[in-house]
């Protein structure tokens, strides 16, 4: 019997990887996550033949948690807007990283009450490990769901909280030792052990600001394969080991990769709020002024241009203009025009994610380019509009090493012949700097709400 | 049984899997790629259900039982999600019917 678990624990990590690697290109996506879920079906089915789980008499217990857990995480995920899929993805990671650290504190008050357990010195050691991570992405996913959500809009900061932090995070290191090393331990202290790691993820979490929250994300995943992997080894579970160790690394990449396009060390977002960093910035003057236009006349431009790239940000995706985003692709190209979305890798909310919500538009992702492939080919460019998006099309990310966002990669927008803006008010964006681009010569602003302006710019391509 | 340096060979192979299969992805897929490895961290559930299996107390039991919802909700959660998120990127070349 037990050959036959182990055999299809490797068939699993198996499925698991080809459905990762599947998933890595956009024509055979769908089927690599549908044999991932093939491999986590029958894990979870042979799981019960592990020796002893049926003994127990829990067996009712386990499928009653799998019904409650597994129904309400399904209503949720087919109702979620596109908008918000990224604190569900925050939540369901955390839900992981809690069943991890729940896996650890099991495992530790078996020991702590003395009972006969297959811990090891070693095990014992990554149990804490595991709790450890796996608890601080739990609560800290929680908040970033929150945050994301918009209940908590704030960012709360404790008095002194980087002393606390680091307080905190050295007793509970030091708990965790004594408990991972230590004989003789307390039901009690392993509880306490947990609520400080809880409390850890939540102050960790609460003085990130929104717009860093996408790199919280992924690091939060990346912790949660980690903490997996290591109660994998607890268990003495290889299916487990290879897929947190695989989501770990993977995740770490992925942090990297986001991290690095906001020009954000991740030390940075952990560790200091936005701005503190660089101290006061000195705003240079800017010449010009910002010229606002019509949307007849913008449309008027955009119909007898023959290229135009369309720039969208998270102001699109709020403004749910999408789909007229969409519908004015199609009007243009019926003209001849050719139409072409520059995304740059941290529009939305995460990497890829304004992908997502143009997908859900119905715009074919053939017609969507990153940021290197397009910047060189803005000088050939006629009409850029720029769409609820600013600081990646800032130009002062280039010019002004001063800035705080200096030496971000940005959409070069500002070397197309014509730049429509397309902006709900005249203030500055997310990080409050000034974009010089909103000053340029060849730039004009359209003031109003994303889906209202795209409607006029509809409306105005319709009478020519 | 899985020990000692055995566990470190298998830990490092697949830290260097992980890293080489997303090294290679699009942006445009990094965000169902993302929810695609939050799904696959749902092994948890096996893991959760062998530790509720073999709860005695009764806070192991209600530990054990918090430990498979929360595992069962990762697991499905995420791959509705992603199912959700793939299921939009439609190629122009393919009449949109890719």
């Amino acid at each position: 019997m037990s050959t036959f678990i182990e055999i299809v624990y490797f068939s699993t990590a198996v499925l698991f990887i080809l459905g990762l690697k599947k998933m890595s290109s956009p024509v055979t996506a769908r089927n690599g996550i549908v044999w991932a879920g093939i491999g986590m079906i029958a894990a979870s089915l042979v799981a019960f033949l592990e020796p002893g789980v049926l003994a127990h008499g829990n067996t009712g217990l386990i499928i009653l948690a799998i019904i409650v857990g597994s129904s309400v995480a399904y209503v949720t995920a087919k109702r979620v807007a596109m908008t918000d899929m990224p604190q569900m993805i925050a939540i369901y990671n955390g839900m992981g990283g809690g069943a991890a650290a729940a896996i650890a504190a099991v495992e530790l008050v078996k020991l702590a009450s003395g009972k006969a357990s297959d811990i090891t010195e070693t095990t014992q050691v990554l149990a804490v490990l595991g709790g450890l991570i796996g608890a601080v992405s739990f609560s800290g996913s929680a908040i970033a769901y929150a945050k994301l959500q918009g209940l908590m809009r704030k960012t709360f900061r404790l008095p002194l909280h980087g002393i606390v932090n680091l307080l905190l995070f050295v007793a509970t290191l030091v708990t965790g030792a004594y408990i991972g090393f230590g004989d003789a331990v307390s039901i009690e202290l392993v509880l306490v052990f947990f609520v400080m790691t809880l409390l850890l993820g939540i102050l960790l979490t609460t003085p990130i600001g929104g717009a860093d929250m996408p790199v919280v994300i992924s690091l939060f995943n990346a912790f949660t394969g980690l903490a997996v992997a290591f109660e994998g080894f607890v268990l003495n579970n290889a299916a487990m080991i290879i897929a947190g160790t695989v989501v770990g690394s993977a995740g770490t990449l992925l942090t990297q990769l986001m991290a690095k396009a906001m020009n954000r060390p991740i030390s940075n977002v952990l560790f200091s709020s936005f701005g503190s960093a660089s101290g006061a910035v000195v705003e240079e003057s800017i010449e010009g002024s910002m010229k606002e236009t019509e949307a007849t006349d913008a449309a008027i431009m955009m119909a007898y241009a023959e290229k135009v790239v369309i720039i969208p940000g998270y102001g699109m995706a709020v403004a749910q203009a999408q789909h007229k985003v969409q519908e004015l692709t199609q009007l243009l190209e019926d003209r001849g025009v050719t139409v072409k979305f520059a995304i740059h890798p941290v529009a939305g909310r995460m990497p890829g994610h304004m992908n997502v919500l143009l997908a859900e538009a119905g715009v074919e992702y053939d017609k969507i380019v990153d940021i290197d492939e397009i910047n060189p080919e803005f000088p050939s460019v006629d009409v850029v509009l720029v769409i609820g998006a600013n600081d990646v099309v800032n130009p002062v990310a280039r010019t002004n090493p001063d800035s705080p966002i200096y030496g971000m990669p940005v959409l070069n927008a500002d070397k197309a012949k014509n730049c429509i803006v397309i902006k709900r008010g005249r203030g500055s964006g997310f990080s409050g700097i000034e974009n010089h681009l909103f000053y340029a010569d060849n730039t004009r602003m359209l003031y109003g709400d994303g889906q209202k302006a795209v409607g006029e710019l509809i409306a105005g391509l319709k009478q020519l | 049984m899985i020990e000692g340096f055995t566990a470190l060979y298998i830990f490092m192979l697949s830290a260097f899997t992980g890293y080489e299969v997303i090294s290679r992805v699009p942006v445009i897929l990094h965000t169902p790629m993302m929810s695609g490895s939050n799904f696959i961290h749902g092994i948890v559930l096996v893991g959760a259900i062998v530790v509720m299996g073999h709860a005695e107390s009764t806070l192991e039991i209600v530990i054990g039982f918090l430990a498979v919802a929360l595992a069962a909700g990762n697991a499905v959660g995420g791959y509705v999600a992603t199912v959700r998120m793939l299921e939009m990127f439609r190629s122009s070349n393919k009449g949109g019917a890719a």
